[in-house]
């Protein structure tokens, strides 16, 4: 019963943190209906970026913020260069960019800033924290923390007043430039913010595995978050990594022992498949009335 | 003045429906031929197996794909595991002592019936669902191929092909696998470019414009869509067997990972969607051009043109990959084919810049 409670609290940790890789991907999706398969790469960009900051003596949170700074530039820019050139286009026109950015990215990050894996110290050290005889991984519970905070930050921000405008942008782009809103800026916006989230994400995860390439696999438990939790709503993020953490831990736990090890990617696959088959849109996901 | 078009009439049914009306298409393809045919001749053994070779079987696999993805307008993110389906049933019947003709068809038909179950499941949700679904498909194969030794070939998960024959001739040199290879594209070819001309190939456009203005003409959307699954797992199945029996020669999960769909897919989008020159000109874009442009990037700065760090040249092959390919969406998003398409055309009324009032 131990095991399972620790299983069940380090995966919760763990999803906290899928959910905010996967937080970005939703914010995009929220307000230009563009999937962003690249925010896995982002994540990466920006824990090389926070990494390369901090080696030049940077205090390690003058670095975070600063690398925060940058890649809410880097997606403006993004939405700028490539993204605002693909309005109207086919999905797969939109995916197969995204994809080419994750691998141009891939390549060029690493290649500039060397491939080998780096460390990002956060100064959390490494024992374990015991509650009650539940051994929790440190880095686990200040990620799943600051992981949370941030989500809640973002649901508190769609309350404001440039929130609700976003918000307007993603209900209906014709309607928001009829009523004087910019859907333009708005989705740039919206970029540079999940390059914000991509800093957490990149920061948080880079100081748990390093920082190295393996950080854009991210990528596809952060899918399974959004499409179990709802491509477009930040509540189902927040579910919705929850779910797949506490899956991904718990089954793997009793599993890995019998069928040969890494059930973790088994189990986030099923978790795709099983959704898109029984209630594609998610938990919370908006479901989409075709209109002829 | 080089694709005459004075003296093409049409005087039958079968003279309006040949596949190339124009005689200088017909040169051209002729021409082709030959050279494809004569191949072994005219090159090294260095470049026809290292290049020649595997452009033709991706070839062949970039037009299955190209079937699903450009005529019928499925996305299929999970591509490179319909292949490994067909690669490693291909060669377990063949270890099994199947003759290799039929091992091929078993790879093709396992590949079939794996791929259209998932796509059953998958086909009831479209557009980015489908690539989540196709992208869930192509994971779990991989797990299931490397999990269990009985596929994957136990330990050390690398699997030999056995040695066999097709038709009675052994394949067991470089000449006798470019052929086999040749063989298997012309006929993906042949067949693309007929299949946009049957009921099937029509229903499926139709399908692709717009599904419920097809259901309304009396397609059966489902039913199309799953015969264009099939057919295309069918095609890749068959393609993954051959380029693991004629060019890798042993397999291991690796070959046929998520970077292997991404790399197919970008091969039908650099090439053109639902086009035969386009398969042909997007297999061998993506699998060359990163490798000459990184050849000449190194060549360059080890002359001494620029210094360049041992690390950014091993990621060059990513960056030019991954740069081709947004390059491609963003200023040519048809392709290569259209590329190929507007050289025609300007050749096709040569010397003046266009045709007619």
């Amino acid at each position: 019963m131990a095991y399972f409670i620790e299983l069940l609290v380090n995966g919760a940790l763990v999803g906290l943190m899928y959910a905010l890789a996967a937080l970005g991907f939703v914010l995009i999706y929220k307000s230009a209906g563009v999937p962003n398969l690249a925010q896995g790469a982002l994540v990466m960009m920006a824990a090389f970026l926070v990494w390369y900051l901090g080696s030049l003596g940077l205090p390690i949170w003058i670095a975070i913020l600063a690398g925060a700074a940058l890649m809410f530039g880097f997606g403006l820019l993004v939405e700028r260069l490539l993204l605002r050139r693909m309005v109207g286009q086919p999905v797969i026109m939109v995916v197969m960019l995204t994809l080419g950015m994750e691998i141009l990215l891939r390549g060029l990050i690493p290649g500039v800033f060397g491939a080998s894996p780096k460390s990002i110290d956060l100064g959390i050290g490494l024992a374990p924290v015991i509650v009650a005889d539940v051994f929790m991984n440190r880095a686990y519970l200040i990620g799943g923390l600051v992981a949370l905070l941030l989500i809640g930050a973002s649901m508190l921000f769609f309350r404001t007043r440039l929130g609700t405008k976003l918000r307007a942008v993603s209900d209906d782009h014709v309607a928001s430039w009829a009523v004087g809103l910019s859907v333009e800026r708005a989705i740039g916006l919206s970029w540079g913010i999940a390059g914000i989230a991509a800093v957490g994400a990149g920061v948080l995860w880079g100081s748990v595995q390093g920082v190295d390439w393996t950080l854009s696999t991210l990528l596809f438990p952060a899918i399974a978050v959004v499409i179990l939790g709802g491509i477009d709503s930040i509540k189902g993020v927040l579910v919705g990594g929850l779910a797949v953490g506490i899956l991904g831990s718990v089954i793997p736990g009793y599993l890995d022992a019998y069928a040969g090890g890494s059930t973790r990617d088994v189990v986030t696959s099923v978790i795709i498949l099983l959704t898109i088959l029984v209630r594609p849109h998610g938990i919370f996901g908006r479901e989409d009335i075709e209109r002829i | 003045m080089f694709y005459r078009l004075s003296g093409v009439r049409h005087t039958s049914y079968p003279a309006a429906r040949q596949l190339w009306p124009i005689a200088a298409d017909r040169w051209q393809v002729g021409v082709l031929a030959l050279l494809a045919l004569l191949a072994p001749l005219l090159i090294s053994d260095l470049y026809l197996g290292s290049y020649a070779l595997p452009w033709l079987i991706w070839t062949a696999a970039a037009l299955s794909l190209s079937l699903l993805m450009g005529l019928g307008g499925q996305l299929h993110f999970g591509f490179a595991a319909v292949m490994a389906i067909g690669a490693y049933s291909s060669i377990h019947l063949a270890r099994g002592g199947v003759p290799f003709e039929f091992a091929l068809l078993g790879g093709g038909l396992t590949a079939a019936v794996i791929g259209t179950a998932f796509g059953a499941a998958a086909l009831r949700v479209k557009g980015l669902y489908l690539v989540m679904a196709t992208l869930a498909m192509q994971y779990l194969v991989d797990w299931v191929i490397s999990n269990v030794p009985a596929i994957s070939g136990g330990a050390q998960a690398t699997l030999r092909t056995p040695e066999v024959s097709f038709l009675w001739i052994p394949i067991d040199s470089l000449d006798a696998r470019y052929y086999v290879a040749l063989l298997w594209t012309v006929l993906m070819t042949l067949f693309f470019l007929n299949v946009k001309r049957t009921s099937f190939g029509r229903a499926l456009a139709a399908i692709r414009d717009k599904d419920f203005a097809a259901a309304v003409i009396g397609v059966d959307p489902f039913r199309t869509k799953l015969t264009a699954f099939m057919t295309a797992s069918f095609a890749g199945g068959v393609s993954g067997a051959i380029l693991a029996f004629c060019y890798y020669g042993a397999v291991t999960p690796e070959q046929f990972g998520f970077n292997v769909s991404i790399q197919l897919v970008a091969m039908v989008l650099v090439g053109g969607l639902g086009s035969v020159v386009g398969g042909y000109l997007g297999a061998g874009f993506v699998l060359l051009v990163p490798i000459v442009l990184t050849n000449l990037i190194a060549g360059l700065g080890a002359a001494g043109w620029f210094s360049i760090s041992q690390n950014l040249t091993a990621h060059l092959p990513l960056i030019f990959y991954g740069g081709m390919i947004i390059g491609f969406l963003l200023f040519e998003p048809l392709g290569l084919a259209k590329i190929y398409d507007n050289i025609r055309k300007y050749f096709l009324v040569w010397p003046f810049r266009h045709s007619g009032s």
